[in-house]
């Protein structure tokens, strides 16, 4: 199991998709920093989200959704963590491929 | 031991991603096994013909013919990154072995930790 | 568990060397350890002690210094990406003959066998890129 971050957004750069790309059914990913502008719903960008959910886990940084005012604006079925779940889901993967 | 993957999605030139991925997957092979993979702008790095010189800096394109004197023979490059931007291997310029998304998958699953330029 | 992060981003520029300090402080409350930082590229200017951000901003260099000091965290500045960027202990001033250092006393400078060393040691090496 790979546990996946993304922190770039799916509006300027293709960083997600690629990501999506590649995801294994049992693998995680995880939207930080500028990343988290995916998780934005009724967006241009929403479709790639919610078809990853069909068979990934999504989870998005609640500090970084806050700073960028979008929390309330999320997918459905995106689940929001802190940092101490950033790090459970961590110990969960062996390994972590970032995504910049 | 640990297999270390290195996974390269940056252009040469425009950042210095690659260049200093490579001096990692140079270091890495002295002590651990060693993979490569090339995908999104990352194919770009192993475009033959490159000629650094225009620009006034150091041409490391050829150190990667020199990937095989450091024991590095695992080699990847992901087939639709080469299409997307209208190249095929015979564009590059060192052997490598064209994989598609699920080869990919694959790859990444066999590693134990993975180093992204 | 043992965990060892890569930080390639500067410190203000980019959010990379921010995340990884609050993942390094979520990790360690975990109590799990944290082994080493490993700086490359442009998070090599994480390791100044010149910094002089306003006063109600964060000082991350010297915020990464605390860190260490209290945890005993290996904090490795990648020699070969410092000195191209003019990040330099008072050693590597004096060997190249320069008027100054600049380089915070909680970092070390050393090589990137310091990176393939600690995903060998550690149980998770996490890259916050930029």
């Amino acid at each position: 199991m790979i546990l996946h971050t993304v922190n770039k957004s799916p509006f300027s750069q293709n960083t997600l998709r690629s990501c999506l790309r590649v995801v294994s059914n049992e693998d995680s990913v995880v939207l930080i920093e500028d990343g988290v502008y995916a998780a934005l719903d009724d967006s241009s960008c929403s479709e790639l989200i919610k078809n990853a959910l069909q068979r990934v886990a999504v989870y998005s940084l609640l500090p970084d959704l806050k700073a960028r005012g979008i929390e309330q604006r999320i997918i459905h079925g995106i689940q929001t963590i802190d940092y101490n779940d950033f790090v459970s889901l961590t110990e969960k993967h062996a390994r972590v491929q970032s995504w910049f | 031991m640990k297999k270390f993957l290195f996974v390269t999605r940056h252009a040469p030139y425009g950042t210095s991603f690659g260049k200093e991925g490579l001096d990692a997957v140079l270091m890495g092979s002295a002590f651990v096994p060693v993979t490569l993979l090339f995908m999104d702008d990352g194919v770009l790095q192993l475009k033959k013909d490159q000629r650094a010189a225009s620009l006034n800096i150091k041409d490391y394109s050829p150190t990667f013919a020199a990937l095989n004197d450091y024991d590095v023979k695992d080699i990847y490059v992901s087939a639709d990154c080469l299409k997307e931007r209208g190249l095929s291997a015979q564009d590059l310029v060192i052997p490598v072995a064209v994989i598609d998304d699920d080869g990919i998958r694959d790859l990444m699953k066999k590693q134990d930790v993975i180093l992204s330029f | 568990m043992i965990y060892s992060l890569a930080v390639y981003g500067p410190p203000y520029t980019y959010q990379a060397s921010d995340t990884a300090f609050h993942f390094a402080e979520a990790l360690l409350a975990k109590g799990h350890e944290l082994h080493r930082v490993f700086f490359y590229h442009d998070g090599v200017y994480n390791g100044t002690r010149l910094s002089v951000p306003p006063q109600d901003e964060i000082n991350i260099p010297a915020r990464w210094s605390e860190l260490a000091g209290k945890h005993e965290v290996d904090l490795v500045i990648c020699v070969a990406s410092a000195l191209r960027r003019g990040v330099l202990n008072a050693t590597e001033a004096e060997r190249y003959e320069l008027d100054s250092d600049n380089m915070g006393t909680a970092f070390n400078l050393s090589g990137l066998g310091q990176l393939i060393d600690a995903g060998i040691h550690s149980d998770r090496l996490i890259t916050f890129g930029a």
